[in-house]
């Protein structure tokens, strides 16, 4: 988290994650298998951070003072992969590849094959004990750059999240970010119960205060509706403020919806994953796609494909 | 005699004053594991996570993704069992430099019983891709092997035990990665260790020598990845190979000296000395040695027992 220029326009930002949100519905149909409510759900989130928040430079991907990124909840790859295809870390053709054999896009991010991906992941759980390490690191070698790590909210029910969270705040850790993609679902969980749950099912943390858990272990908590890309950029800027002022770990709960952009992935925990048909691709297509502006994204692509 | 932990300690602190990327993670066991040494010399450079050992391992790994090289202190058993999906995927699958000290390895952990020991690291361990088992002999191997360990990229499992054993190595011993140590020669019956194991398996040589016996002893300190050709070559004219290990007979270098020599066509047979797929119990070192059959003089006698009872392949 560095100097950085003015946000780009909200205009651009939305079109990228309808973008995004077309890749991954499209990209999963194509290779037959895949996770689609996780990536869409985070899509805004993951464009707001690498248009914009993250310093990095997709041409250095292995620039050491480069912002860390984190997808702990490793089974949305396909998004944070649109997003890393646009951004130009590699073409947007290589989308195709994702889950084939012989591919840099295996199903889970692998750090070892992926441009811009710092750190593998899949079994869930794991990225944000991963984040204190690096922020650990950071600071004893005095690199000034800020580390964040995206969880789902189903994932926060492994104990192992939960020792991290203890850990960042004893190592005062004001270079971690943890966003909680709180999409109201998980792959299963359980039935809904009325006046408790948003969707088709139990709310993840419907039973409980999850900011107030956070709170309680000492982090920064900062509640917003995670597809608003005001409130999105207002948390980051509460982020740089309390890293500035050293106040320790912070921790967006990003108030989101599972398969969030199309209408017929929203709100169900059926399309955690799935393959659209070819009559479901078009109306994601015609939803998504249908622009005032061809010739901007147009533009978009061709940045993408350079690298 | 020294025990390993404390050359582990020790150790470390002395590669240290040179190698700026030595850290130590630790579980809460420091004064156990003897991390503690580490600390009070390097306090910047210890990270103490208290009890959380899969946090461990993502911290350590995180820590390598900055260039460090960072050692785990923790019994080993938590390591392998508690914390392994993490060492699966962040470790293993990443080759990321992590040092797993696993220490109070196998029955002989002060006592603690069978909650503590660790009797499947091997069998597990080994099983990884990308990942270096090594399981030293004495004090002066762990010595060399924590020194490799410290130079190696990549992830390495180190087995170390809480009590002293007696030396079998000589001072100026220099661990080679994959290499066998033939402590011993003898006749066609081979017995072949690992880890501290392998300085007791040493002692019932000298017994079964008194009882007329010679047998030659093999010590394998790389559980993985073992150099084949010379496993066979210190097994060259061998007519019966024993295994001994404080560990499963399953899984172990039981597994991997059978799997070794079945594969290079070799039909030599194996009996397999060892923890008899069961959990042992507390108990006082020699207790524990006695009943589980891994103390020098049970060694002998129940070497002389297979050689007395015949090949159990063919009474099978
Ligand atoms: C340790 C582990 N257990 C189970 C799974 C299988 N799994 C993949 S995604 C998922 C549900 C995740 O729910 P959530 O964290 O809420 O993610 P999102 O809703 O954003 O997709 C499960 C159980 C896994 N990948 N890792
Ligand atoms: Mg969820």
């Amino acid at each position: 988290m560095t100097e950085r220029s003015e946000r780009p326009p909200l205009g651009e930002l939305e079109r990228l994650a309808r973008l995004v949100r077309w890749h991954v519905l499209n990209t999963v149909a194509q290779s037959k298998a895949g996770h689609i409510g996780g990536p869409l759900s985070m899509t805004d989130l993951l464009v707001a951070l690498y248009f914009s928040e993250l310093s990095i430079d997709p041409a250095r991907p292995d620039d050491p003072d480069r912002d860390r990124f984190v997808l702990s909840k490793g089974h949305s790859a396909i998004g944070l992969y649109s997003v890393l295809a646009l951004r130009g870390y590699f073409p947007v053709d290589e989308l195709s590849s994702f889950d084939h054999g012989d591919s840099r896009l295996q199903g889970h991010p692998d750090m070892r094959l992926t441009p811009g991906v710092d750190v593998s992941s899949g079994s869930l759980g794991q990225g944000l004990s991963a984040g204190v390490g690096i922020a650990l690191g950071a600071r004893a070698r005095q690199q000034p750059f800020h580390t964040w790590v995206v969880l789902g909210d189903g994932e926060l029910q492994e104990g192992m999240v939960w020792e991290a969270v203890n850990s960042a705040k004893r190592f005062g850790l004001s270079n971690l970010t943890a966003i909680v993609d709180l999409n109201g679902l998980q792959q299963y969980g359980w039935a809904a119960e009325a006046g408790r749950d948003r969707f088709d099912r139990s709310e993840p943390w419907g039973h409980a205060d999850l900011p107030m858990i956070f709170r309680g272990h000492g982090w920064n908590v900062i509640e917003i509706d995670g597809h608003s890309f005001e409130e999105i950029f207002g948390a980051f800027d509460r982020v740089r403020e309390a890293a500035s002022a050293g106040l320790g770990p912070s921790v967006i709960v990003a108030r989101t919806e599972k398969g969030h952009g199309i209408s017929f992935t929203r709100g169900t925990y059926k399309w955690h994953n799935g393959v659209a048909d070819d009559a479901q691709l078009a109306l994601a297509r015609a939803e998504l796609l249908t622009e005032p502006e061809p010739v901007a994204e147009a533009a978009l692509l061709t940045e993408g494909d350079r690298s | 005699m020294k025990a390993q932990r404390d050359v582990w300690g020790e150790t470390l602190v002395e590669v240290a004053r040179t190698d700026e990327t030595v850290m130590v993670v630790d579980g809460d066991l420091a004064n156990s594991t003897k991390a503690d040494l580490f600390a009070a010399a390097y306090p910047d450079r210890f990270v103490e996570v208290g009890i959380a050992e899969q946090n461990m391992v993502g911290i350590a790994f995180g820590l390598s993704t900055l260039g460090y090289r960072p050692w785990l202190s923790t019994f080993g058993v938590f390591l392998t069992h508690r914390a392994l999906d993490p060492i699966r995927m962040l470790v293993s699958q990443t080759g990321a430099p992590v040092r797993l000290a696993g220490a109070y390895s196998g029955l002989l952990n002060g006592s603690s019983g069978k909650t503590h020991q660790d009797i499947e690291d091997l069998a597990i361990m080994r099983a990884m891709p990308n990942l270096t088992v090594i399981a030293p002999a004495d004090e002066v191997e762990a010595a060399a092997v924590v020194r490799w360990a410290c130079e190696h990229d990549g992830p390495v499992y180190v087995r170390l035990a809480r009590d002293a054993v007696a030396p079998v190595l000589p001072e100026d011993y220099e661990f080679e990665l994959g290499r066998v140590v033939q402590l011993r020669p003898g006749g066609p019956i081979a017995l072949v260790s690992t880890g501290v194991q392998s300085s007791r398996v040493m002692q019932a040589a000298a017994l079964l020598e008194a009882d007329g016996v010679d047998v030659r002893v093999v010590h394998v300190p790389t559980i993985k990845p073992l150099d084949e050709c010379s496993l066979l070559d210190a097994l060259e004219g061998c007519s019966q190979v024993i295994t001994v290990e404080e560990h499963s007979v399953i899984g172990g270098l039981g597994g991997l000296v059978a799997e070794t020599l079945t594969t290079h066509g070799l039909a030599l047979p194996v009996t397999r000395l060892g923890l008899a797929d069961s959990w042992s119990e507390s108990g006082p070192n020699g207790f524990l040695l006695e009943k589980y059959g891994l103390s020098p003089e049970q060694v002998a006698v129940r070497v002389v027992a297979s050689l007395l009872v015949g090949l159990p392949t063919r009474a099978g």
